[in-house]
Formats: structure tokens, C-alpha cells, sequence
């Protein structure tokens, strides 16, 4: 019904949309009866004791205009009077503690359901969404949602039961009265409405323009470097104040929106003040009207003043929850691409060959092939390597593998399981993807190496990271294993970092390992130990390694070459040399020996 | 709030200063918006109080009081009121809100200039989403804080208005309800420390969930690929719940304040409808006063009503404020001398004598260094992870300052010549291509944007970007992200050599800018360093042989000192460390082994 007035009052299909996202907060809040009940019969006695105010002040005036009444009935009436204005705080404060908590019920249910979305989404999802936005969705928009259950909800409830129960004991006492008296309310309301909607418009460009703003910032602080070395200061100032005086301009819409309609809002309450006072002049003088009704009026006019103030900052937090209802509500309402199947079948204990047949991927329906007719088989305890150039599709294989991805075409087994048959669990417990980009929580060395298995004790975190080649420098650090690493001006090298990575990828003990490009950082002696160490802790262990130094691949069993999604030549190191294409010209350019790499690369 | 600071904020310096004055400058700057604000203020706080009043001439006329106005009239006046208050209304809103809007917008604005200013050593400190917490975070707050508190001014003139009024209307009667008012302070200090304590405790518990999601979110990969996924999700809804007890113990304590200031309004109802009836039965006053002041006393207490949302704001924004002035007062080192000079057109030769310099005072990267490169020379240095090769580049454009001896360009110490000066004579390339989201065009004139289509085509072709560039969809237009998804990273550094080429530089520094590239895309990528490097005094860092055998010369460098130094093939002779490395092919000098 009430989407059906917005729409009439001329707002458009948005307001349908708007009101179901509120509607959508709301029953965010349904599981929490008690308090909700609580917030409701709060508000009803508090209304009820803020509409006693009235009476009590309208028959205080007529026994006062009245001479010759005993003075004991007003000091009764006195005290009754202070009586329900404490009433009204106390019921006041039940139901505004009950809507907060409510408000705090949901916010931590919903930071929760996000949490778990986000966890869940993979990382199809999260390879085409800013980390930064997400933030600003789990902070503030959850925020902006809490805000409207807590006061949005609570003042609507409160200005709707003191209007009604107002309606009802004005009709009674005095319908012409109560008409003049009530006549703004509506007005009101749809003034109200119409600035929500206003203001919804006008956040919505405003957040628009400081997303350019901060990415102004954000870039430019990234890119200092780039900044300084060109001495672009200047030119940065003004791409800065461009988007800035925009943001301003569109901000000075908002203020102008909100001005205005509150400047109306309050002219209309007068309005019907004056209207009442008129009203009542003349019926007093017809002798109709007491004095002390027309109090009782007024003085119900003043209890609603407050609520009426505080219309701005009611349509203001639904026009906030309806922007960030939506964008929380976009990532909880997304399911996941890789999901577990009904038929969950167990990987088999022992063997576990990984078999790529004839699989096909890309990311859109309407893109290229990223991969393009991959067929491989891994047996436990081999090594395959994987060369190409960036772009090939060699990070997409891993990923596949550990099915952060499934195919669009072909299969990949494991131990002759089809990986969308098995757990999403099971799988990721058995292949393991140390990754190209090195994240290191800002946590102890040795909780970054014991993330997968925090309980798993110090012998195994310093075997991983022996393994890795990296357990005598943390344990030469000031606090051992208990050096704080992550982010910048850590205790570790970019090599130090990778091997890191690695230890925590071997702390699980996966059956197959995949480094993606992993050993980068490592000179070849480290890498070679590293090569060693891994062989002797497990030799059942199957590895890829995906690499563009030939010599780290150099030992493995099989070699795939790729070239846009690919696979276009393949064989073991020598046989990939004799051969003398692509593979053995990358490798005498990277032996130094010059050589048209360019021509044979096309 | 504590004193305590966040280790990973530490590049800043605790302010805990008082906020007004520092704000005072700013306001400055919009004096004639706050003025007007102020007035309008007033004359809607006026124009309110007229209205108790007008019912007061109301009442008179009804109760046919002499020398009252006639109801026509104060009906009359009440239509003007209502006008004038609508038009201060509508003044005070849109005048303070811009005026706050205006103070925030300059303050970021300041924020913004001054981290320009500010030296490399600093921004290498700090992590661009603290500080942007700060750019946005904290001066979203400040803003909030001040949109409110101009309605809380508001509030208050209101207050001392109504006081005002109620003792010229009797002040018998005023004193009755004024005498509450200590009660209400009492009261307000009994609750506050404990208030504060509970909310320093919310918002402590909130920023813990924050950095909790922040980081799940950041390293949601790592996440997903060790299967800590229910594990995570068990410890934060641990955090997330007691941050929810937390959040509602402060909701209580903000709440207690609302029953006590209704029943403090209740006692004054109570006094003055008692007093009035007294005072009314002795002829001190009449009917028309006494119903005046019923309605100024509801209003009364409405502003101590929302103190408790106040205070937690105005903590909120103190907070905010010593954020953003920590940024503000972060001290630039590294300026131009006031003396500092342009000499136009020099001779690009570097000389370093006896360099010495660290990022950290008590750990040096470089431990006097000399080094003389001639112009049109191309060095190429080469040396572990560690050793100093970026520190010298960066010594050389004067993003940090020696410890001890000089780095001089053309015989000028680098330290008398302007900023602007160097950003002309030297260009960086540097190893991870950074585009900003702007056209491709854009991007390759960034560093002269002055360039013409034609400089901007030309130096395209001349590094061989030109023809991946035209195949995009809008060509030089296309618009490019920072993350670069429809580049390659190879395809990236070329745009990045080609920006280079058209700023034109006489000396020219290409740090790692080949380390990202996959073999299999150098060969094109050292086509276009042949390209720019051709007529240019050069640096070239790089850790792989193939980058650096066409150098003029090699310097391997080892724990900030120079180790070995000469023509590649001088050095393959000698035996050294350049030798060693290359005996062993294809290995990086990366982590050479010590």
C-alpha cells in the first residue's frame, strides 16, 4: 500500500524497489519477538503517558480559568502530570533499549551471513570485486541497516501510535478539533516520504562521486612512486580537486533537498498551529470549546513536535538503509559458482592421480578459452611443470585442480573421482595451491605457518618451514617464531615471504602440491635444497610447478608448454630441447645465449 | 579514548591536542558563511521562541484581558512568524551544512596536499588503506559530528532562550524550573564516567570486528585454499558477539539518560502548574503567562534529551580530528631549499662521493658509496636483495635524503636543485607498471600533459605499444584500470617506457622494470629499452643477465658497498661474483649466495 502512495506521489518504479529492500530490512528483525514486543508495548505506554500530557495540562488550565476551585485538585493534578512525563521517559527508554538491541541482534546476524557469503563466494568472485568496496560493505552498510532498525523503525512506530491514539481521543473530545489538529499529519508524512526519496537520489550521486574521489586518493597513494618520480604533484592536486568540487556540488544538493523539506515540514506544523488557534478562537467564542481543550490541543501539538524534528533523520537513515540494504543484500544473495554436489563421493586413500581430460574453461560464457583442450595426468609422486607466458592459462590449471573453478567442458578427476563429485573439503585438503600473490597475515610467524592446522604444535611448524629452507632465519629472529610478519617493513625478504607461503601450503600436508610460480624469489641453491628437502619428507607427493625459470623445471617429469590456453609442445626437459622449438629457444635465451627468442616465440 | 597507538600506525605521530583551535584556520577561510549561519541561527531560535508567546496574546484575547490584542491580530502575527521561521529555517539548515561541508572538504583537501609532500621514507611506513581510513573513515565522522552539532548549537541557543524569555515573563515562576537545572548537572557527571567507559569499550570492540573482516577479506584466498573457512567463521562470531554485548551495554547507558531528564521535566511541569496556580490565585499573573510557560518548559528539556547521543558523537569525532591532524602535522623533510634552483638544461652526469644512507637510522643500506656515471653512460646494477640498488636510484631523483657525503647531477648537489627541476631531468620506470584509470592516452602523457596526440602515437611506436594499443577497443582512448585487467603485464611496462619517452628525460632509471616480465615477452620488452635508453645517461637495475649485458657497464653491489665494477666483459674475465653468476645460466642475481 504504501509503495502504491509513493509511486502516485510521482516517484517511480525506484520507490517499489526501495520499499521491498525496507521491507527486506524489517523482517531482518522478526526472529527477536521478545524484544520486539518489548519495543512495541514500550512505545504504547510511552504514547499513552505522552497523550496523558496533554489532558492533564488542558483540565489544569480550565480549573484555572475557573476561580474558586480548591487548590488540592491541582496539586493533584500536578503531581499526576509529573508522574506521566517520568511514565513516558521510563517506557521511553524500554523501547528504545529494545529497538537498539534489536538493532545490534540483526547487525551481528548480518555480519556473520556476510562473513560466511564471503567466505563462500570463491574466487571467481573475488578476483572481479575491490577488497576496498567489500570492507565498506561489511562496516558501513551493515551499519546503515542497524541504523533503521534501531531509529527508523522506532520513530515511525512512535509518530504513528501517538497520531492514531492521538486521532482517537481528539474525535472523541472534539472532531472539528481534531481535524484541524491532525489535518498536517499526512501532510506531513508525504512531505516526508518525498525527501526520502529525494535524499536517496541524491546520496546515491553523491557516493557515486566519492567513489572517483577516493579512487583519485587511493591511486594516488599507490602510485607515489610514479607520482614523485615525475613530479606530477600538481597535476595530481588537480585531478584531486576536480573530483572534489563535483562531490561538493553534488553535496550541496543533498544539504539543499534536506533544507527544504524540513523548512516545509516545520512551516506545516505551524500551519496547523495556527489553524488549531483559529479554530478554537472561534469556537470558544460560540461557546463550544473550553479554553482548556483548546490547551489540550495545542499541548498535543507540542508532543508531536519532537517526532516531527526528527522526520529528517527517520527518512534520512531509511534512505541509508535502502542504498546499503541493497549492496549487502547483492553480495548475501549471490550463490556460489563451485558449490558441493548432493552425490558426495570419498577420494579414494591411496591413489591419487590427477587427471586433466579434455577440459575446457574460460570466465564469461561469451569470452575466450582461458583453457582450451588441457589433457594431463599426474601420478602420486611425479612432478609435472607448466611454462608459459603470463596470460597462458597456467595459474587457471591450478585452479582448476583445486577446484576453485570447475570446467566448462571435460573433467578433472582425482584418483578417478570426478572433483565436482567430492567435497569442496576433501578436495582442497588433498591439493594444495601455494599462490603467486604472497598474503601473510598480520600475525606471528607461526600462525601464518600453522594457519590450516592451528592446533598442530611447534615440531611440526619448524619441520614445514625446514622443508621450505626457512626455519634458520625465523628462528635467528629477535622472537623466533613469534615475529610479528605481515604488510610492509616486515622482518622478511620477498624471498623469505614466498618460502613462508610454502610452509604454510606443506603444514597440511596436501598429497599434491602446486606452486604457481612460488620459487620466484629463490636463487637456485635455495630452490634446489627446497627441491630436496620436499622429495625427502614425502617422495609420494605429486608436485606442478609452474614457472618461467626453466631450470626449476628443468628435474620434472613431464614439461607443458602453453600458449593461449594450449598446449602446444610437451615432453621432458631434454626431449623439449632436442626438439628445438619454443621451449629450447626460451631456454639458450635464458642461458644467455642471444638468440631470435622473438621469432621463434611467434 | 587511550593513549595507546596501534604498532601498525606508528609512522604517525600521537596527537592528543585540543581540536578547536587547529579547526580555527579553516573556519577562517569561510568566515562570511559561518557569520551568516550564526545569524540565521538566532533568528530561527527567535522566531521559535515567538510562538509560546503568540499563545500567550492568544490566550489573553480569549480570556478578554486588557490591552490584549485581538485574536485577528495575533493570528496575523502568528502567519508571519511562521513565514520567518520557515525562511530562518531554511537559512540556518543550508548555511551550516555547507559550512561544515566546505571545513571537511578542505581539511581532506589538506590531507591530501600534504601527503604529496610528504617524504618516500614516510609513505613507505605506512599502508595506503590506514591512511585512506583516515581520508575517508575519519573525516566522514568529523562531518557527521559537525551536521549534528550544528543542530545541538541550535538546540542550545534555544535553551538559553527559553530561559531567557521564562525570566522576563516571571521570574518567580522561571526560578522554579531553573533551580532543576543543578540537579540535571549533577546527574550528568555521576553518569559520564561511567558512560565513557562503557563507550570506549564499544568502540574498541567495533574497530576489533572491523580489522577481523578486513583481514578475512584481504586474505580470503588463503582462506579458502587451507580450509579455514569454519574456523574463521567460528572466532568471528565470537568477536561479532561480544561486540554486540558491548554495543548494547552502551546502548543502555545512553539510554538511562532519557528517563531522568523526563522526570526532571515532569518536576519542573509539576512546579510550574503548582506555582502557577499559586501565583495565578494571588493576581501575580495572569492565565495568558501561565499557559506561555507550560509550553516553553516541554520545550525546555528536548536539547538535554539527545546529550547522550552528543557525547558519544563528539568522541567519535575527537578521535576522527587527532587522526586527521596526525597526518597533517607529519613532518616534511625533504623540501626545496629556499634556495633551490632550476638550471634549466645540465650535463646528466651522477656522481655520488661518498654516500652513505639507511631507511632506518640504525640500519644503513649504503655504507660509502662513489660512483661516477659520464653522461649518455649506461650503468647497470646488479647485487642481491638488499644490497642497495634501489636506494641509489632513489638517491639519485632525491626521494630520500643522504646521511652523509652528496649525490650531484651535472655538478649541482641534487639537495640545490628543485623538485621540479629533477622530475624534468629524471625519469623511473619502475619494476610493477602503474596505470591510473584514465585513457591510454592519458597514461603515456601523464608525466607531460601538455604532450601533443602526435608525441603521444609517436612514442607508442617507437617502444612497439602502437599496435596492441590501436587493436583495443577505443584505441588510445580505451579506458585502462589500475589493476589492468585488459593489459598484460608486458603490455603494461610498454605503455609505462612509452609515459617515459615522452617526459623525455635526460637521465632515465629503470629499476626491476623488466623483473615482472616473463621470458617470453622480454625479448619485445628489451627491444623498447634499447629504444629509450638510446642518447640518455642510464641506470638499470636488474636482476636478470639478459637486462644487463648491453650496459656500458656493470656494478655488482653487495651489503651497500660496491663489490665489483667494469664492462661485462672485463668482469666475465675477472672471475668475480658476475662471473659466477653467469657460469650458473638463467639464475637471478636475486639471492646470491654470500
Amino acid at each position: 500500500m504504501a509503495d502504491g502512495l509513493l509511486a502516485t506521489a510521482g516517484f517511480g518504479g525506484d520507490a517499489r524497489a526501495a520499499f521491498s529492500t525496507l521491507l527486506r530490512v524489517g523482517r531482518l528483525s522478526l526472529p527477536y519477538r521478545a524484544s520486539l514486543a518489548l519495543m512495541l508495548v514500550g512505545n504504547l505506554l510511552a504514547a499513552s503517558a505522552g497523550l496523558a500530557l496533554p489532558h492533564l495540562l488542558g483540565e489544569a488550565v480550565d480549573q484555572l480559568s475557573r476561580p474558586g476551585q480548591g487548590p488540592a485538585s491541582l496539586v493533584r493534578l500536578a503531581m499526576l502530570l509529573a508522574a506521566a512525563v517520568a511514565a513516558r521517559g521510563l517506557f521511553q527508554m524500554l523501547a528504545s533499549f529494545s529497538g537498539e538491541r534489536v538493532g545490534q541482534l540483526v547487525a551481528r546476524d548480518l555480519r556473520l551471513a556476510y562473513f560466511d557469503a564471503l567466505q563462500r563466494l570463491g574466487h571467481g568472485f573475488h578476483d572481479a570485486i575491490d577488497p576496498g568496496d567489500l570492507i565498506t560493505r561489511g562496516m558501513l552498510d551493515i551499519e546503515g541497516v542497524r541504523g533503521f532498525i534501531e531509529m527508523g523503525v522506532q520513530r515511525l512506530l512512535q509518530i504513528t501510535l501517538l497520531t492514531t491514539a492521538g486521532a482517537v481521543v481528539l474525535v472523541a473530545a472534539d472532531p472539528v478539533m481534531a481535524v484541524a489538529t491532525l489535518a498536517c499529519v499526512p501532510l506531513i508524512a508525504w512531505r516526508a516520504g518525498r525527501m526520502g526519496l529525494q535524499l536517496r537520489i541524491a546520496w546515491t550521486r553523491l557516493q557515486r562521486e566519492m567513489a572517483v574521489l577516493t579512487r583519485v586518493m587511493e591511486e594516488n597513494l599507490h602510485g607515489s612512486r610514479v607520482v614523485r618520480a615525475f613530479s606530477a604533484t600538481a597535476h595530481e592536486l588537480s585531478r584531486f580537486d576536480a573530483a572534489s568540487g563535483r562531490a561538493l556540488a553534488l553535496s550541496d544538493d543533498r544539504i539543499r533537498v534536506r533544507a527544504r523539506a524540513m523548512a516545509s515540514i516545520n512551516a506545516s506544523f505551524y500551519a496547523a498551529m495556527l489553524a488549531v488557534l483559529g479554530v478554537g478562537a472561534w469556537r470558544i467564542e460560540a461557546g463550544m470549546l473550553t479554553l482548556g481543550e483548546l490547551t489540550l490541543c495545542l499541548a498535543f501539538m507540542t508532543v508531536l513536535q519532537l517526532p516531527v524534528r526528527q522526520m529528517s533523520m527517520v527518512m534520512n537513515s531509511a534512505a541509508r538503509a535502502v542504498s546499503s540494504g541493497q549492496r549487502v543484500f547483492d553480495i548475501l544473495d549471490r550463490s556460489p559458482v563451485v558449490d558441493d554436489t548432493e552425490a558426495t563421493q570419498q577420494l579414494p586413500a591411496q591413489d591419487w592421480a590427477l587427471v586433466f581430460d579434455r577440459v575446457r574453461f574460460r570466465h564469461a560464457a561469451d569470452g575466450p578459452w582461458v583453457l582450451d583442450d588441457i589433457s594431463f595426468t599426474l601420478s602420486p609422486g611425479r612432478t609435472l611443470g607448466i611454462v608459459g607466458a603470463s596470460g597462458s592459462g597456467k595459474s587457471t590449471i591450478a585452479a582448476l585442480a583445486a577446484r576453485l573453478y570447475d570446467p566448462d567442458a571435460g573433467r578433472v578427476t582425482l584418483g578417478g573421482i570426478d572433483l565436482r563429485d567430492a567435497s569442496l573439503s576433501a578436495v582442497r585438503g588433498t591439493v594444495h595451491v601455494v599462490q603467486q600473490d604472497l598474503f601473510l597475515f598480520d600475525d606471528a610467524a607461526r600462525r601464518n605457518i600453522d594457519y590450516a592446522r592451528p592446533d598442530i604444535g611447534q615440531a611440526a611448524v619448524r619441520d614445514a618451514a625446514a622443508v621450505a629452507q626457512l626455519d634458520d632465519h625465523v628462528a635467528r629472529l629477535p622472537e623466533g617464531y613469534d615475529t610479528r610478519v605481515g604488510e610492509r617493513g616486515s622482518a622478511l625478504s620477498g624471498g623469505q615471504r614466498q618460502r613462508m607461503t610454502i610452509a604454510r601450503g606443506l603444514i597440511a600436508d596436501p598429497r599434491i602440491l602446486i606452486l604457481d610460480d612460488a620459487t620466484s624469489a629463490l636463487d637456485s641453491a635455495t630452490e634446489a635444497a627446497f627441491r630436496d628437502a620436499l622429495v625427502a619428507r614425502d617422495p609420494g607427493r605429486s608436485t606442478i610447478l609452474i614457472s618461467h625459470r626453466l631450470t626449476s623445471l628443468a628435474h620434472a617429469d613431464e614439461i607443458l608448454v602453453l600458449d593461449r590456453g594450449r598446449i602446444v609442445e610437451r615432453g621432458t626437459h631434454r626431449q623439449l630441447v632436442e626438439r628445438g622449438g619454443r621451449y629450447a629457444a626460451l631456454d639458450r635465451h635464458q642461458r644467455g645465449i642471444v638468440g631470435p627468442v622473438a621469432e621463434a616465440a611467434e | 579514548m587511550s593513549a595507546v597507538q596501534d604498532p601498525r600506525e606508528a609512522a604517525f605521530a600521537l596527537y592528543q591536542g585540543p581540536i578547536l583551535p587547529r579547526l580555527r584556520p579553516f573556519a577562517r577561510l569561510h568566515r562570511r558563511l559561518l557569520l551568516a549561519a550564526v545569524v540565521a541561527i538566532l533568528a530561527s531560535t527567535a522566531t521559535q521562541l515567538a510562538f509560546p508567546s503568540l499563545l500567550r496574546s492568544a490566550t489573553d484575547a480569549l480570556t478578554g484581558k486588557a490591552g490584549a490584542l485581538s485574536m485577528p491580530a495575533v493570528l496575523t502575527v502568528f502567519v508571519i512568524a511562521i513565514i520567518a521561521n520557515a525562511a530562518a529555517n531554511l537559512a540556518s539548515d543550508i548555511l551550516a551544512a555547507r559550512f561544515a561541508q566546505r571545513l571537511i572538504f578542505d581539511l581532506r583537501r589538506a590531507m591530501f596536499a600534504h601527503l604529496q609532500q610528504l617524504p618516500m621514507s614516510f609513505i613507505d611506513r605506512t599502508h595506503v588503506g590506514r591512511v585512506m581510513s583516515r581520508l575517508q573513515g575519519d573525516v566522514n565522522a568529523l562531518q557527521e559530528f559537525l551536521e549534528t552539532s550544528i543542530i545541538a548549537v541550535g538546540d542550545f541557543v534555544l535553551l538559553v532562550g527559553i530561559a531567557i524569555v521564562l525570566l522576563l515573563l516571571d521570574w518567580q515562576l522561571a526560578l522554579v524550573c531553573l533551580t532543576l537545572l543543578p540537579g540535571l548537572a549533577i546527574v550528568r557527571a555521576l553518569w559520564l564516567p561511567r558512560a565513557r567507559r562503557t563507550f570506549a569499550r564499544a568502540r574498541e570492540w567495533s574497530s576489533i570486528v572491523n580489522g577481523a573482516l578486513a583481514e578475512n577479506i584481504a586474505g580470503v584466498r588463503v582462506v579458502i585454499g587451507t580450509r579455514r573457512e569454519a574456523e574463521n567463521l567460528r572466532r568471528f562470531a565470537q568477536l561479532a558477539e561480544t561486540n554486540r554485548i558491548a554495543q548494547t551495554e552502551a546502548s543502555l547507558a545512553a539510554q538511562t539518560m532519557t528517563p531522568i531528564v523526563d522526570t526532571l521535566t515532569g518536576l519542573a511541569m509539576m512546579g510550574t502548574v503548582a506555582g502557577g496556580a499559586w501565583l495565578l490565585g494571588r493576581g501575580i499573573i495572569d492565565l495568558g503567562v501561565l499557559v506561555a510557560f507550560i509550553f516553553y518548559v516541554q520545550r525546555f528539556f528536548d536539547p538535554i534529551r539527545t546529550v547522550a547521543q552528543q557525547y558519544t558523537m563528539l568522541q567519535r569525532a575527537t578521535t576522527a580530528a587527532q587522526r586527521i591532524f596526525e597526518v597533517l602535522d607529519a613532518p616534511v623533510t625533504l623540501s626545496d631549499r629556499p634556495d633551490a634552483i632550476d638550471p634549466g638544461g645540465i650535463e646528466p652526469s651522477i656522481v655520488f662521493e661518498n654516500v652513505s644512507f639507511g631507511y632506518r637510522p640504525d640500519r644503513p643500506v649504503l655504507h660509502g658509496v662513489d660512483l661516477a656515471i659520464a653522461p649518455h653512460e649506461s650503468v647497470a646494477l646488479v647485487g642481491p636483495t638488499g644490497s642497495g640498488k634501489s636506494s641509489i636510484a632513489a638517491l639519485v631523483r632525491r626521494l630520500y635524503e643522504v646521511d652523509d657525503g652528496a649525490v650531484q647531477i651535472g655538478g649541482h648537489d641534487v639537495r640545490d636543485l628543485t623538485d621540479a627541476a629533477l622530475g624534468r631531468i629524471i625519469a623511473t620506470v619502475l619494476q610493477e607498471p602503474y596505470l591510473f584509470t584514465s585513457t591510454v592516452a592519458e597514461n603515456i602523457r601523464y608525466a607531460r600533459t601538455e604532450a601533443s596526440d602526435a608525441a603521444v602515437i609517436e612514442a607508442a611506436r617507437a617502444v612497439g605499444a602502437d599496435a596492441f594499443i590501436r587493436a583495443l577497443p577505443q584505441g588510445y582512448a580505451t579506458l585502462l584500470d589500475r589493476s589492468g585487467r585488459n593489459l598484460s603485464l608486458g603490455e603494461r611496462q610498454l605503455i609505462s617506457f612509452a609515459r617515459a619517452l615522452v617526459a623525455d628525460p635526460a637521465i632515465l632509471i629503470l629499476d626491476e622494470a623488466t623483473a615482472s616480465i616473463d621470458s617470453l615477452a622480454e625479448a619485445k620488452i628489451q627491444a623498447a629499452m634499447r629504444v629509450l635508453l638510446k642518447g640518455r645517461t642510464s641506470i638499470v637495475i636488474a636482476h636478470r643477465l639478459t637486462t644487463v649485458r648491453d650496459c656500458d657497464r656493470i656494478v655488482v653491489l653487495k651489503d651497500g658497498r660496491i663489490a665489483e665494477q667494469g664492462a661485462p666483459a672485463e668482469l666475465l674475465e675477472q672471475g668475480g661474483l658476475y662471473a659466477d653468476l653467469h657460469r650458473r645460466a638463467g639464475a637471478s642475481f636475486d639471492e646470491l649466495a654470500v
